[in-house]
């Protein structure tokens, strides 16, 4: 096989070409709460870094437990004149919000990819016009709530504490405050310590198009901000994206309160390859699965499991794909791998590189491109030899690392797929229908991609089974974790 | 004239399909409104829960895996089943439920007719809580509702009868085993109730009853590792709390109704399918569309 390959490794670069729009950054950022901008009352702020080139972007307000207070008061405040505003006008604030984010595209594209690391073409492509999607989709829901769900009076639940992970800053903050505006809701989102430039820029669009005052607030900071948000009296649901023992302590604190919950945890997907797929589109598959944003995604297809009989032609076909991947400055259009969101991430992805290492597995990083000298790094990798029982093939690494196993039978290939307590995604990739929907009806996990992986969309319901939480995003059946129905 | 002295009955526990006695071998006397002996129940313990959510477990795919139509069948049977122990049912309740004959036949009837009315979701609820879903791109895209697994029940003390099937038939009929405790105050129902199941064609495992004393059995229901889900009602803010704080255990979907007496018999608040809803996970599929 390697010898019919054309391999022009580092032969052919490419030049330079990196996006340049300018896009203006505040030294600091307040605190954005009943529609304005305030610094936090304890004055405490924290850096905000580019991993690409550790630069300093900004400082970001640490939202302190009075700063929480009033965030969450002003939700209150907002909140009954919010739910009484006529449906149409509640869905005609989204649709400027969606329209100013078009609009805006380019400019909140480059900064998600320097506060996070991400790959332009990423930012670009998937995660603007997903965001702008996402309040176009909920804005039109906003006067049809009564007949998403029939037989059913819908109403809003109150105040949302919304928190929300690193990988995809502005997306997420999509996904969770257009469902609870449309349906009548309040907000008072947490961004990520590391990626709050984004959701801060949202929130000047949401001064633009004169959102009422405090219907969105936003508190930045790290884990004591959200925990304080999430433990708040004033709030009447709590939900959270992030990891599955964040989200676990998160239930506990909740527990007897009253208040709603709803979880989008960790994953450790399968991605299960027959021996009658399409080769070459499963290894395009493979890629996309782990290595899309760093392996930065909850439902990464982090473990693939390939039928014995093409097992070395997909690792051939693997190791000759990987090479081709460009890693870089982010900011450049041909980049394919961007940057670890953080130092601590790196470490956390690292550790668990010598995790699989030590305990037996064998790694391979065919990707030869040079790691810049600045910035958080990991060249794209796979572990070969892996048992279910090593740690790599177990937890959730979150970053470009892969545990490639082998299978005989569909159903050896399923007994191992569900042999995990999360359940977030699925990848399966076959000729044969009939084989496709049998283990996709098998499989426990919230979405499961046949013939392709990684894929989003407004319409489209996201959550997982087991551990992976509960309650959706997206689709129609996203809006039930901000409704109550009566 | 002689009277004929009465057979008392020991009520058993129901797992797996079998009636077992409780392994810890404790028994609590029930007494009717009067004070007069009435019968035994099986004092159920932990190991006793442990050895339901086992039974819960095995059996779970293989109902799930059963066709709609063949689960609202099922369900119906149940109905029939209860219908013929109606007058039995309604004797029982009498006796030991405060309200009257009157009051105990209209919640056994109310308990048939909740089945009928679940048995008929069956084949209809993957069509109100799915739908296609219209994404950008050429995919086929569509999403459905799936069992959760294994769901535990928490009956109320009050409507002993009414309370617990009205808990358990949404779960049931989607696809999930159940492992329920009965009321804790009048766990003849349940007894009754066990009776019923085991005579209706229910695939052992699927349906499984305990009776005891709540305190006892609540906590480890809440911590159990395989149970995926649990629909509670009756509880109070301490016992809802202890469910809760499980969830955080293995990311449980803890539903506790607020459900009062009288709402137990309204079918446009126990019947809805938003019940089902709660006790099942939304599998979305993509597939290309392309040729």
């Amino acid at each position: 096989m390697k010898k019919n390959t054309l391999n022009f490794g580092d032969a052919w670069e490419y030049a330079p070409a990196p996006d340049s729009t300018p896009v203006v950054i505040e030294k600091r950022y307040g605190l954005f709460i009943n529609g304005d901008f305030c610094a936090p009352q304890k004055g405490k702020t924290m850096a905000t870094v580019n991993p690409a080139t550790e630069e300093v972007l900004s400082q970001i307000a640490v939202a302190s437990d009075a700063d929480v207070d009033k965030a969450v008061a002003a939700a209150r405040k907002a909140y009954p004149a919010w739910k009484r505003l006529p449906a149409k006008d509640r869905g005609k604030y989204l649709f400027r919000i969606a329209r100013r984010l078009q609009e805006r595209a380019r400019e909140f594209a480059i900064l998600e990819t320097m506060d996070g690391g991400k790959p332009i073409k990423e930012s670009r492509d998937v995660d603007l016009p997903e965001a702008a999607k996402h309040f176009f989709y909920h804005a039109g829901w906003a006067d049809k709530l009564d007949y998403a769900f029939p037989g059913c009076e819908a109403k809003p639940v109150g105040v949302c504490a919304q928190i929300i992970p690193w990988n995809f800053p502005l997306l997420m903050a999509a996904w969770k405050i257009a469902p609870a505006l449309a349906c009548g809701n309040t907000v008072v989102l947490k961004p990520a310590e590391t990626t709050s430039l984004t959701a801060l820029r949202l929130a000047e669009i949401f001064q633009e198009i004169g959102l009422p005052e405090g219907v969105v607030n936003i508190v930045t900071g790290a884990g004591e901000t959200g925990a304080a948000l999430a433990a708040h009296k004033g709030v009447d649901k709590v939900a959270f994206t992030g990891s599955t023992g964040v989200g676990k302590l998160l239930a506990e604190n909740v527990a007897g309160t009253g208040k709603r919950l709803s979880l989008e945890l960790g994953g450790k997907s399968p991605n299960i390859i027959f021996e009658d797929a399409s080769i070459d589109q499963a290894v395009e598959g493979i890629i996309t699965g782990i290595y899309f944003n760093q392996g930065h995604v909850c439902c990464a297809g982090s473990r693939l499991f390939v039928q014995e009989s093409v097992l070395d032609e997909v690792k051939t076909k693997l190791a000759i794909r990987l090479q081709t991947l460009r890693m870089g400055d982010p900011l450049d259009k041909n980049t394919d791998v961007g940057a670890i969101n953080s130092a601590g991430q790196l470490q956390t992805i690292q550790h668990y590189i010598q995790c699989g290492k030590k305990e037996g597995a064998v790694m391979h990083q065919p990707n030869s491109r040079k790691v810049p000298r600045k910035g958080y790094w990991c060249r794209p990798a796979w572990f070969d030899g892996v048992q279910p029982s090593h740690t790599i093939a177990r937890e959730e690494i979150f970053g470009p690392v892969l545990a490639v196993m082998s299978f005989r039978t569909p159903e050896e290939a399923l007994k191992r797929a569900n042999n995990t307590p999360y359940g977030l995604a699925a990848g399966i990739w076959t000729d044969k229908g009939s084989k496709a929907f049998e283990m996709a009806s098998r499989i426990k996990a919230g979405v499961v991609w046949c013939n392709t992986y990684n894929r989003f969309d407004a319409t489209s319901p996201f959550g997982g089974f087991k551990e992976s939480g509960f309650g959706r995003e997206g689709g129609r059946q996203g809006l039930s974790a901000y409704l109550e129905l009566v | 004239m002689s009277t004929r002295l009465p057979v008392l009955k020991t009520w058993k526990l129901f797992i797996g399909g079998a009636f077992p006695r409780t392994e810890s071998g404790r028994t609590i006397a029930i007494e009717d409104l009067k004070g007069n002996l009435l019968a035994h129940i099986c004092h159920g313990s932990k190991k006793d829960l442990r050895n339901a959510v086992a039974a819960a477990r095995k059996a779970q795919s293989d109902w799930q895996m059963r066709s709609a139509y063949n689960r609202g069948q099922i369900l119906y049977r149940m109905a029939e089943m209860l219908e013929g122990k109606a007058e039995e049912a309604t004797q029982l309740l009498a006796a030991t439920v405060p309200g009257g004959v009157r009051r105990a036949r209209k919640e056994v009837e109310a308990a048939c007719d909740r089945l009928v009315s679940m048995a008929g979701w069956a084949d209809k609820y993957p069509q109100i809580l799915g739908n296609q879903n219209p994404v950008a791109g050429s995919f086929y895209n569509f999403t459905v509702p799936e069992a959760v697994g294994v769901v535990g029940v928490v009956a109320p003390s009050e409507e002993p009868l009414l309370g617990l099937v009205s808990l358990i038939a949404p779960a049931l009929v989607s696809g999930n085993s159940i492992v329920a405790i009965g009321s804790p105050k009048h766990p003849l129902g349940t007894a009754l109730f066990a009776e019923v199941c085991a005579t209706s064609d229910v695939p052992a495992g699927v349906l499984n009853l305990l009776t005891g004393k709540r305190p006892e059995l609540l906590g480890v229901m809440a911590d159990h590792r395989d149970v995926d889900a649990i629909h509670a009602g009756g509880c109070s803010l301490k016992e809802r709390r202890t469910l809760e704080l499980g969830a955080g255990g293995n990311i449980k979907r803890v539903v506790v109704r607020k459900t009062k007496a009288a709402d137990w018999y309204d079918d446009r608040i126990c019947a809805s399918p938003y019940w089902i809803d709660s006790f099942v996970d939304s599998k979305t599929i993509w597939h290309p569309s392309s040729t």
